[in-house]
């Protein structure tokens, strides 16, 4: 182990936990939001109950995605500083426009939204929450274009030992980033999909253990059980379908990831597929990866060479059972998720013939959405692994190694220490938080109160002197 | 203008914003033991910041992806050499966000008592560590850290008691001003030394005349003190805040002047910079947001304009 090798561990162990916490603010939100829009239009009190249940669980992973994002952007400086004196001119862009245009829309929305419930009109609220949510989405365009760059860097030049952008348009529309936003963003909705699903299909099995009245009750989590059927059926669709645009990009970009994401070791002509070791499905690689089921796709070993031809010896490998590996998780872990909430839209579809009460959701499916919590998030680390582990050697694909990016003035010893606390922290953290967030699943929504206390809009336009003009503490629900 | 400079005032402008913001934060939840007797009047407290905190934490955000975007070699090297102090603030600042977050969502008084833990650790951390970190960089020594940290944790501590007495009624609010009397008995003989080493370390050095502008930021951030102590005794809290806001800005406008031409030793501006295409483009792209970013935050701030009353609920 030397310094670059922790940095390593330090990146991928910081930036995977942060990962966990993103995919849930970004769909999360949206649900939310859609929860308090139903409200708004129908004005029931149901809706407002979802929306303050869900929009807590929203606010307790939020802090943590907020609070792990901000490492992310230090740690570039920090234990990558040639990399970061590299590619800033480049990279930097994105991630200040990240800031300015997302991350101020984001957190500014969201605290009026917390402690707006009775100092804003109710139309300005809701648009409040759904400011915040567009600031979340756009700040995940941002941090995709510059992550995209990485893989296939474009619209630059580089000048004395540093990339020069030559055209921001380029980068913000970088062919890798245009595959890859969609994917992902989508993945995240995937993952809150499978999130409220899991939260629905605890309270309804919770539900139906009680006595008289449990069918209205049950009935109350149909609303966002199908919402959540329908926002994880639709986002796997665009998951796939990104997918298989980012495998043709791969094909062209980096095919040493792609060699390697299928065990491919040598050059081959219509190139077989295989979902696990021994089982080859023939010409479908080279057919998914071109179009034509007859086209060459580079192998490990046969780039190895042309790679070292190019670039010099070095070994260009990434680790490829890792690569093969997390790979397969990510397509089956993911799949698994967007087939079962294909099935929860077939058991709760809505009764044609014979109108009558809705189609009870049976124990067995709730059970399964609730077991199935870990599945999404796991197959959104597979693919992070995929993506960033098949890049290596290289930080920018043909242009900077790894191994010439770290920081040369941070030794082992500082580096041993912030990934110890880090890890420590973070641990702790994790623990925290999911204890939390099943003590609020477990205690479910507060009830709405019968009268919802709105302070009168006299208050506006009220000065704010040294007299003492008072207002009186928020709703405790969603504040200290 | 030539646009190295231009991006230089602009980040020393992130910078100056985020001190001045989260300088209020950070002394709030230095204060919150000190301040609050029982549950209700640290809600009181902690309510005076949590709608805007969070936005406050951006202005850090975007003033570090600026200097990565703008000078990457500044950037890297800033962060680089104060390796374990950051991870300091990394840490201060994430137990204060999950401690700020949290609290209203847990049930017991433990698990409360965590939470407070960790907004008063939180802010303590990066209210001292950046005073240590920019002292270090300006003067190099371990004396010049202490101090400088020491500084910045003292005007935390004033500049949040002047925001409660501004924001609070009640018993709160006649603590939060004695306390601001008592943290500028000793923010400001700390201030005289510290604020008088940063144009000291300029460029022009200790002559008065070499760098005139240096030497009149700092002398009237001093002032500036002095008067939010005096202007807080008079029970003039909107301008006590005023002054001691202008204080923190003044004081980092001083900062940054001296960290001009060279930010870091052996690297000057010119040499940390981006090309002109990438600040060009910035530069265009700022100037249409920054208008909507700031109305928007001071929008927020009008909502939540009225003081808070500790009210059992």
């Amino acid at each position: 182990m030397d310094a670059l090798d922790l940095a390593r561990w330090q990146f991928g162990v910081t930036t995977v936990y942060h990962f966990l916490f993103v995919p849930l603010t970004i769909g999360l939100g949206v649900f939310v939001a859609g929860l308090q829009t139903a409200w708004h239009r129908t004005g029931k009190e149901h809706y407002l109950t979802l929306t303050k249940f869900f929009g807590k669980l929203f606010l307790i992973n939020f802090a943590m995605g907020v609070v792990t994002g901000i490492v992310q952007e230090f740690q570039f400086g920090m234990n990558w500083s040639e990399y970061s004196i590299f590619v800033g001119d480049v990279f930097g862009a994105p991630l200040a426009l990240e800031a300015l245009l997302a991350f101020f829309l984001e957190s500014t929305f969201l605290g009026l939204w917390i402690f707006g419930w009775d100092k804003l009109p109710k139309r300005v609220h809701l648009a409040t929450i759904w400011a915040a949510v567009i600031g979340s989405n756009l700040s995940a365009y941002f941090i995709l274009a510059a992550n995209a760059w990485m893989k296939h860097p474009v619209g630059y030049e580089v000048v004395d030992g540093r990339a020069r952008m030559t055209d921001l348009w380029a980068v913000l529309t970088n062919s890798t980033a245009l595959a890859q936003v969609p994917h992902v963003v989508a993945a995240a909705f995937v993952v809150a999909g499978g999130f409220a699903l899991a939260v629905c299909g605890y309270r309804i099995l919770r539900e139906r253990r009680n006595g008289p009245g449990r069918r209205s009750r049950v009935d109350v989590w149909r609303t966002p059980m199908r919402a959540a059927l329908v926002m994880t059926a639709i986002a796997g669709a665009v998951v796939a379908g990104s997918g298989d645009m980012s495998a043709k990009l791969l094909y062209e970009q980096q095919p040493m990831k792609l060699a390697a994401a299928e065990g491919l070791r040598h050059d081959t002509a219509a190139a077989p597929f295989s979902p696990v070791p021994g089982v080859e499905i023939p010409m479908l690689l080279s057919f998914l990866s071109t179009g034509d089921p007859g086209a060459v796709v580079g192998g490990t070993e046969d780039l190895q060479a042309r790679f070292t031809e190019r670039f010099g010896p070095a070994d260009y490998r990434p680790n490829l059972p890792v690569v093969f590996w997390s790979f397969r998780v990510m397509i089956v872990f993911g799949m698994t998720t967007v087939g079962l909430s294909v099935l929860g839209l077939w058991l709760t579809r809505r009764r044609r013939r014979n109108p009558g009460p809705p189609r009870e959701i049976p124990a067995w499916f709730a059970r399964a959405c609730l077991l199935g919590l870990p599945l999404p998030t796991a197959a959104m680390t597979a693919g992070w692994l995929l993506s960033e582990i098949g890049r290596q050697p290289w930080t920018v694909q043909g242009e900077l190694l790894t191994a010439a990016s770290v920081s040369p003035g941070v030794g082992l010893g500082e580096v041993a220490t912030s990934l110890a606390i880090f890890t420590a922290l973070y641990g702790a953290l994790a623990l925290a938080e999911a204890v939390l967030l099943v003590r609020h699943v477990k205690a479910g929504p507060e009830p709405a109160p019968a009268d919802p206390p709105r302070v009168p809009p006299s208050g506006w336009g009220a000065d704010a002197g040294d007299g003492g003009e008072t207002s009186p503490l928020l709703q405790p629900t969603l504040m200290y | 203008m030539e646009l190295t400079t231009f991006w230089f005032a602009v980040i020393a402008f992130l910078w100056t914003g985020y001190f001045v913001l989260e300088g209020f934060d950070f002394g709030v939840g230095l204060l919150l033991p000190v301040l609050s007797r029982n549950e209700a009047e640290r809600r009181q407290v902690l309510g005076t910041i949590g709608p805007v905190w969070d936005g406050n934490e951006v202005w850090l955000i975007t003033a570090v992806g600026a200097m990565f975007a703008a000078f990457p070699a500044w950037y890297a090297g800033l962060l680089s050499e104060f390796y374990l102090p950051l991870v300091l603030v990394l840490v201060g600042l994430i137990v204060r966000g999950v401690g700020l977050e949290w609290r209203g969502k847990v049930h017991h008084a433990s698990d409360r008592f965590w939470c407070d833990l960790g907004i008063l650790v939180g802010s303590g951390l990066p209210a001292f560590l950046w005073g240590a970190v920019f002292a270090d960089l300006l003067r190099g020594s371990a004396t010049a850290a202490l101090v400088g940290g020491v500084f910045s944790l003292s005007l935390c501590v004033l500049h949040g008691a002047v925001f409660l007495t501004l924001k609070t009624s009640g018993p709160v609010r006649a603590r939060a001003r004695r306390t601001a009397m008592a943290a500028s008995a000793v923010a400001l003989p700390v201030a005289v030394v510290a604020l008088s080493n940063i144009p000291a370390a300029g460029e022009g050095g200790t002559d008065w005349a070499a760098s005139p502008w240096l030497w009149a930021c700092s002398l009237a951030s001093m002032a500036a003190l002095a008067a939010g102590t005096a202007l807080t005794w008079r029970g003039r809290d909107g301008w006590a805040f005023t002054a001691t806001a202008s204080a923190v800005a003044l004081g980092s406008a001083a900062l940054f002047g001296a960290l001009r031409p060279a930010p870091l030793p052996g690297l000057t501006v010119a040499e940390a910079a981006s090309g002109p295409y990438t600040l060009g483009m910035l530069t265009w792209i700022g100037l249409i947001a920054l208008p909507f970013v700031l109305g928007y935050q001071v929008w927020s701030y009008w909502v939540f304009r009225r003081r808070l009353t500790a009210e059992v609920s």
